[in-house]
């Protein structure tokens, strides 16, 4: 298992090689011009390629990736051509709201979305089963910011129970956390909850319809039983992958909820950063995002040996 | 780990985490002890240079922090502001100015004339208005402490107006440390002599900014007036929130989270309007004017007759009625100076005023050599107002029958970068982009810079007109007001005539905020002043 672990970091090394020249290529080939936008709108020609020599941004792409590589290796990921602050100063600022309302909404998605799934697949074709299912399309098909909008007006400015937007730092309390985080996990979860429901649902459908099920239920095991436990944990590898498929939903979701509740999160940050074109917070916050890719893909394949004593590294 | 009996307990576990709401706690928004403003600005404060950017919240941050030598009242006159006194040699060449009593940076430091005149010869390197006044300047220079001798080369008439201008890069004074700084790097340190503090560690670029009350500051005495009279600042503490959506800034707004609001989207005013408890205000300056700017230098647009054919085919009406639904907020506009301000002129633009005349364009079209070759447009679709706009003018262009349009949509920032390119339209240059101005840039011909027709030197499109350029210098250099006025008026008629752009409207871009909550809200284009106001 642990040569397994050495070998899957390992090979994270090419990957976030290759994420980083493709990123680089990507962005200094698309048209924009960070230079430009800090000039403003009366700027001359002249003062614009000014501003451009000083950020160094006139060498030559090979140039500036070699000056980007070695900060890279130096663990420096750069500093905001806007802010002048370190973009690893930037992403700590943001790192805890956009944590928070990840683990908000994954918990809240696998809380409710599991049983759902497996009451689901135990009233199969029945109305129970309908409305899930319809809960499921209707939670992909509506995009995450009509539920918000819909959400802040219902809660916050119609009954006013929670804040329309911000986020509550863990330092405040997790009370006043808890309120300002509530509106944009449920948005954000809705589709997550609905790809899990579904995958729940399917998976325990077909593990329902095994021998050792049937044999459970002649021998009178309660029905509770025989779900939570013979089915659902047989039925949990699946579950599990699409979890983590889901994360990659996750990131992008973030994007939109964040700007909807106004959340200062690492969504936000990276939209921000995109419309400025600055480069270097583009640049550290893809490498981290696909760093985090990658090392959640690893967990979810060291799980898979908790739920399936069958499976070995 | 997870164990076979404790697995469906523990999903059931975080269920009930979960599930722990607070549905009926209390209201969101604790009051704090202090007296906070809380502000949610057209954009986020992510530079702290106001010089090193020209974007207008740099100038919002500025004046926040920084103080200047004269201001605008609300009339948009200049008044002293850390100037005591100055007198004018009677040459008109030499400006002696004496600084106030009791001005202090925020390190406790006395300003003195060695700030205001490093500060000076920096922003002169950025700003349009600035190089200009440069280029007229023979010395500037620090007599005594409080003393400083502004000596021109020629008796330049806009000395004062320039240094008392808003809008973006405006003239702050700084330490001398700071105003060393090469003008195309940032400043590290943000210490100003302004009303208020910038609070370095509680500034979140892209979400938060902060300000607290210099206690220190000293206003002048007169009664507050735009950027002019007593800055007394009225709360502890100012908080400027960066909400990107519209949507979710009206409804904090509504629900009383922030105070103010300075840039409303229009299709909310309506909404805004009803609400108890919000106020909408404007500055009769307050506004943005759109332009639609042409190439001079590729066919067809290099030919001044398929300039003047298109105000055959724009129709004002329809941008403003796509831009902003409410008249109240409408302004048809045939001034290139902006309507509602001291320039104000439609001299040149009666031929343009009827109704559209696609015949009259497609002739003059035709005598400019037009034969059909594509014509590319960037089309800005991220942007608030400049999206419909195209829109409108794709509308308008393809009704004509006879233009072969290659519309080619983008973000904003690439249109930014697309514009700079001099090369053909095949070659990755373009024909026609959208933009937009303030009412307030283009009241004065020296600071509306995409008016200028300096060829080379000219802002993007590079209209060339040297009698243009040499009625803009009469302008600078006029005595008074009236005769300024009576140079406005040719250059009105010389601009219909040369089309260095179209512009298609003029709209109000009112400020909203609580006035259950605060009061003593004065309203200023572009850059609104945030002391004076009263939290309840």
């Amino acid at each position: 298992m642990t040569a397994y672990i050495v070998r899957r970091l390992l090979a994270t090394i090419p990957v976030m090689v290759v994420v980083a020249l493709f990123v680089f290529l990507l962005l200094h080939l698309t048209p924009g011009d960070p230079a430009a936008v800090i000039a403003g709108d009366d700027a001359s020609p002249a003062d614009i390629e000014a501003i451009r020599r000083k950020l160094g941004l006139d060498l030559a792409i090979w140039q500036q990736f070699v000056i980007y590589v070695g900060n890279l290796l130096r663990g420096d990921l750069g500093t905001s051509i806007f802010s002048n602050l370190p973009v690893l100063t930037l992403v700590k600022q943001r790192l805890e709201p956009s944590l928070v309302l990840a683990v908000s909404t994954l918990v809240l998605a696998i809380a409710l979305a599991i049983p759902m799934g497996v009451l689901a697949a135990w009233k199969a074709r029945s109305w129970i089963d309908r409305v899930v299912m319809g809960f499921s399309v209707l939670g992909f098909a509506v995009p995450v910011f009509l539920i918000g909008y819909l959400l802040i007006y219902v809660f916050a400015i119609e009954l006013r129970w929670l804040p329309v937007q911000g986020y509550r730092p863990l330092a405040q309390g997790i009370e006043q956390t808890a309120r300002s985080i509530l509106l944009p996990a449920i948005a954000l979860s809705m589709v997550y909850m609905a790809l899990i429901a579904r995958m729940t649902r399917a998976s325990m459908l077909e593990v329902l319809s095994e021998d050792y099920i049937r044999t459970a239920h002649s021998k009178g095991v309660a029905t509770i039983v025989v779900l939570l436990r013979h089915a659902l944990k047989n039925a949990a590898v699946p579950i599990v992958t699409v979890i983590g498929i889901g994360l990659t939903l996750l990131i992008s979701g973030v994007v939109i909820t964040e700007t909807v509740f106004n959340i200062p999160g690492l969504g936000r940050l990276t939209v921000d950063a995109i419309l400025k074109r600055d480069y270097p917070i583009i640049q550290g916050l893809i490498i981290l995002f696909a760093g985090a890719k990658v090392l959640v893909n690893l967990m979810i394949d060291i799980s898979y040996v908790f739920f399936d004593p069958r499976i070995r590294y | 780990m997870l164990t076979r009996a404790k697995f469906p307990e523990l999903w059931l576990a975080t269920a009930v985490l979960a599930a722990v709401g607070s549905i009926g706690a209390p209201d969101a928004v604790a009051q704090p002890k202090e007296k906070v403003l809380r502000a949610a600005m057209h954009a986020d404060v992510r530079t702290v240079d106001p010089f090193w950017t020209t974007q207008t919240i740099a100038a919002i941050h500025g004046l926040m922090v920084y103080d200047t030598l004269f201001s605008s009242d609300i009339n948009l006159d200049p008044k002293p502001q850390m100037v005591e006194s100055w007198t004018v040699s009677p040459d008109r060449k030499v400006y002696t100015f004496k600084l106030r009593d009791g001005l202090k940076f925020h390190d406790g430091t006395a300003v003195t004339s060695k700030d205001v005149v490093a500060s000076m010869n920096r922003w002169g390197k950025r700003d349009g208005a600035g190089k200009q006044l440069m280029g007229y300047t023979k010395a500037l220079t620090a007599k005594d402490a409080k003393t400083f001798e502004w000596a021109l080369t020629e008796p330049y008439g806009l000395l004062i107006d320039i240094l008392a201008k808003t809008g973006t890069s405006i003239p702050f004074v700084m330490r001398e440390k700071e105003a060393l700084v090469d003008a195309f790097s940032q400043i590290q340190e943000v210490v100003g002599s302004g009303p208020f503090m910038f609070k370095r560690d509680e500034w979140v670029p892209g979400s938060k900014t902060v300000y607290v009350k210099f206690k220190e500051y000293i206003p002048r005495k007169e009664p507050a007036s735009g950027h002019a009279g007593g800055k007394v600042v009225k709360v502890d503490r100012v908080e400027f929130i960066w909400l990107s959506d519209p949507q979710t800034a009206q409804s904090a707004l509504v629900a009383g989270e922030i105070d103010y609001l300075e840039n409303p989207a229009i299709d909310f005013m309506p909404n805004l309007k009803k609400t108890p408890g919000i106020k909408l205000e404007v500055h009769p300056a307050m506004g943005t004017m759109g332009i639609l700017q042409l190439n001079h230098l590729h066919p067809p647009f290099n030919n001044v007759k398929a300039r003047q054919a298109m105000y055959y085919l724009i129709n004002n009406a329809d941008y403003l009625n796509t831009i902003a639904a409410d008249e109240s907020l409408q302004t048809l506009c045939f001034s290139y100076f902006g309507c509602g301000v001291s320039m104000e002129t439609d001299a040149g633009s009666e031929p343009y005023k009827g109704a559209k005349n696609i015949a009259r364009a497609e002739q003059l079209f035709k005598e400019a050599g037009y034969k059909g070759e594509p014509i590319t447009i960037l089309h800005a679709t991220d942007h608030q107002y400049i999206n419909p706009a195209n829109l409108v003018m794709i509308q308008q262009l393809r009704k004509a029958g006879f233009l072969k349009l290659d519309v080619q949509a983008m973000d904003w920032g690439s249109v930014v970068s697309r514009r700079a390119k001099k090369e053909t339209p095949a070659q990755g240059g373009w024909n026609i982009f959208i933009t937009g101005t303030t009412v307030l840039t283009s009241s004065s011909p020296v600071t509306h810079t995409s008016i200028g027709m300096g060829c080379d030197k000219a802002w993007f499109g590079w209209p060339c007109d040297k009698k243009f350029e040499d009625l803009r210098k009469d302008w600078a250099f006029a005595p008074d007001i009236a005769a300024r006025k009576k140079i406005a008026v040719e250059l009105s008629k010389r601009a219909y005539d040369q089309v260095p752009y179209i512009s298609f409207a003029q709209w109000r871009n009112p400020v909203a905020y609580r006035s259950d909550r605060l009061s003593g809200v004065q309203t200023m284009p572009s850059v609104p002043p945030m002391w004076n106001i009263e939290t309840k």
